[in-house]
């Protein structure tokens, strides 16, 4: 039983009334941890982002660590090869949870220009991802803006639904949209050796 | 007399007596020889002691497939560079494709190596006496060689090594959460 002393230094000292969730998020947004996986020349944007001109500490996302053991948000900068695809979904599941994931410019989108065998068409392929950022290379002030659209996204997370329900699930998100990559199916019959001779290649209007 | 004389002239002197193929013809500017495989490393010893062509810039290949000429289908391409005389040369091999092979310049250039692995990895040419012909880019059990003019550009299963890794990961993960580990 409090007594009255006790209350009125309650009211002295403050206090105030939230959701729990309200709160956790509130700080995880605030203070996001970047990993920045510079894969090619977005990485060279990224460090502008981070630097003092753009300055991500306004958002408090400038604290960029190179171990993923120490980081919660994933930028995946620059074009990723099927090479190093294994690579980056190491450094995801090193990362605790929770752990956000922006794709930043075209290739790590959807592969960009880079239609090619060696590219993978989209970092969604491998991992869950959270905002993507077009542009090839975005500007700085994009990606900032996908970290914003991204402190929106946590805002309406509830961390503690997650904490009391589903505890300890593995996080496999994205992880099946491997079955739409576009050029897994690829089996070329015939060869287009000649593309230009007559005759050799219809083109799509005279199919 | 032009420095492309003084070139071939050069050239000319080094090769003598050396059954080589045929003889140095200027093309886009740049002197070129046409030489067969079995004479290949003698003509480049030859330039590098005696005509003083002591830098190797560059080694590649080219498939000749659906080309006007496409038999032999590969051409190995070695280009030289003096550095003493300031000109270059360049040196072309065709090889055919059931035994694309052809002798490794390393011996030389030890400098080649990568460039000749490089050559091996994209068009399947194999260097013999080559003291670690692995792939240079890709995969080591990537099994194509993607720069071929029959190799689909979008590539024939491009996820297949990512996902026999996805497999082993997955397992490993399940395994570690049945034992009770922390993952």
């Amino acid at each position: 039983m409090g007594s009255l002393k006790e209350k009125h230094e309650a009211q002295e000292s403050g206090f105030f009334a939230t959701r729990v969730d309200a709160l956790v998020n509130w700080g995880r947004k605030n203070s996001l941890w970047p990993m920045p996986l510079g894969l090619s020349c977005c990485g060279i944007e990224l460090m502008a982002m981070i630097g003092p001109k753009f300055d991500i500490s306004r958002f408090g996302a400038e604290a960029a660590r190179f171990s993923p053991r120490q980081c919660d948000l994933l930028i995946v900068a620059g074009t990723l090869t099927w090479k190093m695809a294994q690579a980056c979904r190491t450094i995801y599941d090193q990362m605790p949870e929770p752990k956000w994931v922006i794709a930043m410019g075209v290739c790590s989108s959807t592969g960009g220009m880079y239609d090619s065998y060696a590219v993978v068409q989209g970092v969604d392929s491998i991992l869950p991802v959270d905002v993507y950022v077009p542009g090839c290379p975005p500007r700085p002030d994009a990606v900032i803006d996908a970290l914003l659209k991204l402190q929106k996204k946590i805002e309406r997370e509830s961390p503690l639904h997650r904490l009391l329900h589903e505890p300890g699930t593995p996080d496999e998100r994205g992880t099946g949209s491997l079955l739409r990559q576009p050029n897994a199916a690829v089996v070329r019959n015939e060869l287009d050796l000649h593309p230009h001779a007559p005759g050799a290649r219809r083109t799509a209007s005279e199919r | 007399m032009t420095s492309a004389e003084q070139t071939a002239e050069r050239v000319h002197a080094a090769l003598a007596n050396l059954a080589a193929g045929d003889g140095p013809a200027p093309r886009d500017g740049t002197l070129t020889l046409e030489v067969s495989r079995g004479s290949l490393h003698a003509v480049l010893e030859r330039l590098k002691e005696q005509a003083g062509f002591e830098t190797i810039t560059m080694v590649t290949c080219v498939d000749h497939l659906g080309g006007r000429r496409s038999e032999p289908r590969f051409e190995v391409v070695h280009q030289l560079l003096s550095i003493e005389h300031r000109d270059r040369v360049r040196v072309k091999t065709r090889v055919a494709s059931d035994d694309a092979s052809v002798p490794t310049c390393t011996d030389l250039w030890p400098g080649a190596s990568f460039m000749e692995r490089e050559a091996y990895d994209m068009f399947g040419v194999t260097f013999e006496g080559h003291p670690n012909l692995a792939r240079l880019l890709m995969p080591e059990e990537y099994g194509h060689h993607p720069l071929r003019k029959d190799f689909p550009h979008q590539g024939i299963e491009p996820d297949r090594l990512y996902k026999e890794w996805d497999r082993e990961r997955r397992a490993r993960a399940a395994r570690e959460q049945a034992g009770g580990s922390v993952r």
